[in-house]
């Protein structure tokens, strides 16, 4: 126990500034209340793996290690589609997982957000369109945004996924 | 027959590690499968070939690992009509869903009784077959419903939890389907495939100077091991000699990238057993890690760091530098997490005894790399005296009995701090020199064999040369097709919430095994 707290104690505050949305300068909090604003809560997002080689994935987990912290400024990730507001998805969309990647889509509640993640997401990447992939995740679903990469950084991923969300004030979402 | 008459009626295939090559005939395909079974070889993969163009037949290959040597033993199909042969799951089980994906990309049979798709789940017609050379591989087919039957077990009480292929968490597609009676697993059934990407036919498309992007994209946290094994594939076929610093460096990423998975698996399964205060601390290491990476290797994850003939970049004084501070900071704190872990009450009543898998079993099974060494199977090509550069790195291997979850937990907690070892020897011992050499065309019709010990296991890649540097054929291997199948047993008896917990200590690949 002492040995934990002792731990805890010399890890400290690790948490970094998130990146700023495109010039203007910014930090953990505006974040929380940006979204607040937009929202209301918090951001809640559900990940699909549509076919990825799993590189994306890990650098998606890395937003919630201590240095990126996303969720003590207010985004989540969900276990349903039912409880989310925007679909991150990786990978080429594989045939094999094409359909649930489409029932995950129809199962979130409107208005919603899908953001493609890495260069596969964006069209395909280095396994382009073939008998087994049907290329980027514009060539199945709508996708708001991409974040191009192989695979993008944390930093990359998160700045996309704010820059996504913020127009919502002039724009609407969707 | 025995190893020694089998290895001398052979012929020698290029390869890192010595390579045998036996061309057998229907029967002697089957009997050699007994005779590595007597001998308590390891099947590393099975594979197929439409060679109908070349030679007016298909081929079928095993790829057997014995102490010293590893077997490829090919036998030719010349039905092209029907073309079958006979299955080697009696001899070793694992085979039986290679058998499956080799009739799911090349319409080539066996007689066993299973005949579901493995990897095709009605993507492409059943009369289609991608690996063939007269398919072009770009077209493209609605997906049509095609029902799996999973095995039911009927009895009182029992009944089914389905679960994926979109899991909960930010992890990859797969399914399983759980048979239980309250809490207990009777059984789990695993489906796997979702995340086929068609990487053997995208291989023939691709120029042999290439294939490594592809390769390193298997399976994403690997990438550095698949990389390699396949350079090195096509440095043995075409006699390329890779400098000696760069083969150290490659070794130092390798090592970087097994400390990286560890870490992230470390941290998970504290997380998995109800300590967040782990997540917290190993997922901060790792991210140091990939941060270091950035400097010392140019990318948080090495995708492109191992190109034939050497590696991308040398290491500058700078990066040797950033290493061994982090080195310094990492041994300390994996240390004490140690004993954080070892101390707590908690972690330690849900690691032990869960998800168990006996030696016995394994060996039967086939088990391999972590997994394997977590139940008492002493396995590591690093090992291998032929293993360069790990000769001059005598790497200490580290071996659990339990075959528990704190087993393949600790294996971890020592391979981090073997691998810290053999960084800081790396970076003491390296020569100064070149990091690449230029890898000439290779000669078509060659057939290399890379085999190199990823953090999770021995992957092996499978080359072929076509002409004007073509790759006629490349058949990617990670070793959780041998693994996956155990998790299926290791879970036998535990309850339904700990799977999550005995998933992860074997933590294997979907996209490495989907191809
Ligand atoms: S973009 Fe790169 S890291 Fe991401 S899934 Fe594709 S190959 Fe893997």
């Amino acid at each position: 126990m002492w040995n934990t707290l002792a731990r805890i104690l010399q890890t400290g505050l690790l948490t970094e500034s998130p990146p700023a949305p495109d010039d203007s300068a910014s930090i953990h909090d505006t974040m929380q209340s940006d979204l607040r604003k937009i929202l209301g809560r918090a951001l809640c997002i559900r990940h699909v793996d549509a076919g990825s080689c799993n590189g994306c994935e890990l650098e998606i987990v890395a937003l919630n290690n201590p240095y990126y912290n996303i969720e003590g400024a207010g985004i989540k990730f969900v276990a349903s589609p039912r409880h989310a507001d925007m679909l991150l998805v990786t990978g080429p969309v594989s045939v094999n997982m094409e359909e649930a990647l489409r029932r995950t889509y129809d199962a979130m509640p409107d208005p919603k957000w899908v953001v493609s993640v890495g260069d596969c997401g964006a069209c395909g990447g280095v396994f382009g369109k073939s008998y087994a992939s049907r290329g980027g995740v514009a060539d199945v679903l709508p996708v708001n945004a991409s974040v191009c990469g192989c695979p993008p950084s944390p930093t990359a991923i998160l700045s996309t996924i704010l820059n996504t969300v913020r127009p919502l004030d002039e724009k609407g979402k969707k | 027959m025995t190893v020694d008459t089998i290895l001398k009626n052979s012929a020698i295939l290029p390869g890192n590690l010595p390579t045998h090559y036996l061309r057998v005939n229907r029967e002697q395909w089957l009997q050699t499968a007994a005779d590595m079974r007597k001998e308590n070889a390891t099947l590393l993969s099975l594979w197929g070939a439409d060679d109908r163009d070349r030679d007016g037949g298909f081929r079928i290959f095993a790829a057997y690992l014995l102490p010293r040597v590893v077997l490829v033993v090919e036998y030719f199909l010349t039905d092209t009509v029907a073309p079958s042969y006979s299955s080697i799951a009696s001899f070793f089980p694992v085979a039986a869903r290679m058998q499956r994906a080799v009739h799911d990309l090349l319409g080539i049979s066996t007689e066993a009784p299973d005949t579901r798709g493995w990897l095709r789940h009605g993507g492409w017609p059943e009369t289609t077959f991608p690996l063939r050379k007269d398919f072009d591989g770009d077209q493209q087919y609605p997906v049509a419903a095609a029902p799996y039957s999973f095995v039911s077990v009927e009895g009182d009480g029992v009944h089914e939890i389905a679960v994926g292929p979109v899991h909960a968490g930010t992890i990859e597609p797969g399914h399983f389907r759980f048979s239980v009676v309250g809490e207990k697993v009777l059984r789990l059934e695993e489906r796997l495939g979702y995340t086929h990407k068609g990487v053997a036919k995208l291989f023939e498309k691709t120029l042999q100077r290439d294939g490594h992007r592809l390769a390193a994209r298997l399976s994403g946290d690997s990438a550095v091991a698949f990389s390699w094994a396949y350079c090195v594939s096509l440095e043995s076929i075409t006699g390329t000699v890779c400098p000696n610093r760069a083969l150290w460096l490659r070794a130092l990423a390798l090592e970087q990238e097994r400390i990286a998975n560890h870490l992230g698996d470390l941290g998970a399964l504290g997380n998995d057993a109800g300590f967040a205060f782990s997540l917290t601390q190993f997922s901060k290491l790792k991210e140091d890690l990939l941060r270091v990476n950035a400097t010392a290797f140019g990318a948080r994850y090495l995708m492109d760091y191992v190109v034939p003939g050497g590696v991308a970049l040398d290491l500058t004084t700078e990066a040797r530098g950033a290493l061994l501070t982090f080195y310094d900071a990492l041994e300390p704190s994996v240390i004490r997490m140690h004993s954080i872990f070892e101390e707590h009450a908690g972690v330690q009543d849900r690691f032990r005894e869960a998800g168990r898998l006996e030696k016995e079993t394994a060996e039967q099974l086939g088990a391999i790399g972590l997994v394997a060494r977590a139940s008492g199977i002493a396995c590591d090509l690093r090992a291998h005296p032929c293993s360069k550069p790990y000769d001059a790195l005598t790497p200490k291997i580290s071996i659990q009995t339990e075959g528990d979850v704190a087993a393949r937990a600790q294996i971890r907690f020592e391979e981090v701090l073997e691998s810290l070892r053999l960084c800081r020897k790396i970076l003491a011992d390296i020569a100064a020199g070149a990091v690449h050499a230029t890898v000439p065309v290779a000669k078509e019709n060659q057939i290399g064999i890379g085999l190199i010990e990823g953090w999770r296991g021995p992957v092996m890649i499978a080359l072929e040369t076509g002409p004007d540097e073509s790759i006629r054929r490349c058949h990617a291997h990670d070793p959780s097709w041998q693994n996956w199948p155990l998790l299926e047993y290791a879970i036998l008896g535990n309850i339904v919430p700990d799977f999550p917990l005995i998933n992860k200590s074997f933590n294997l690949s979907y996209s490495g095994q989907d191809g």
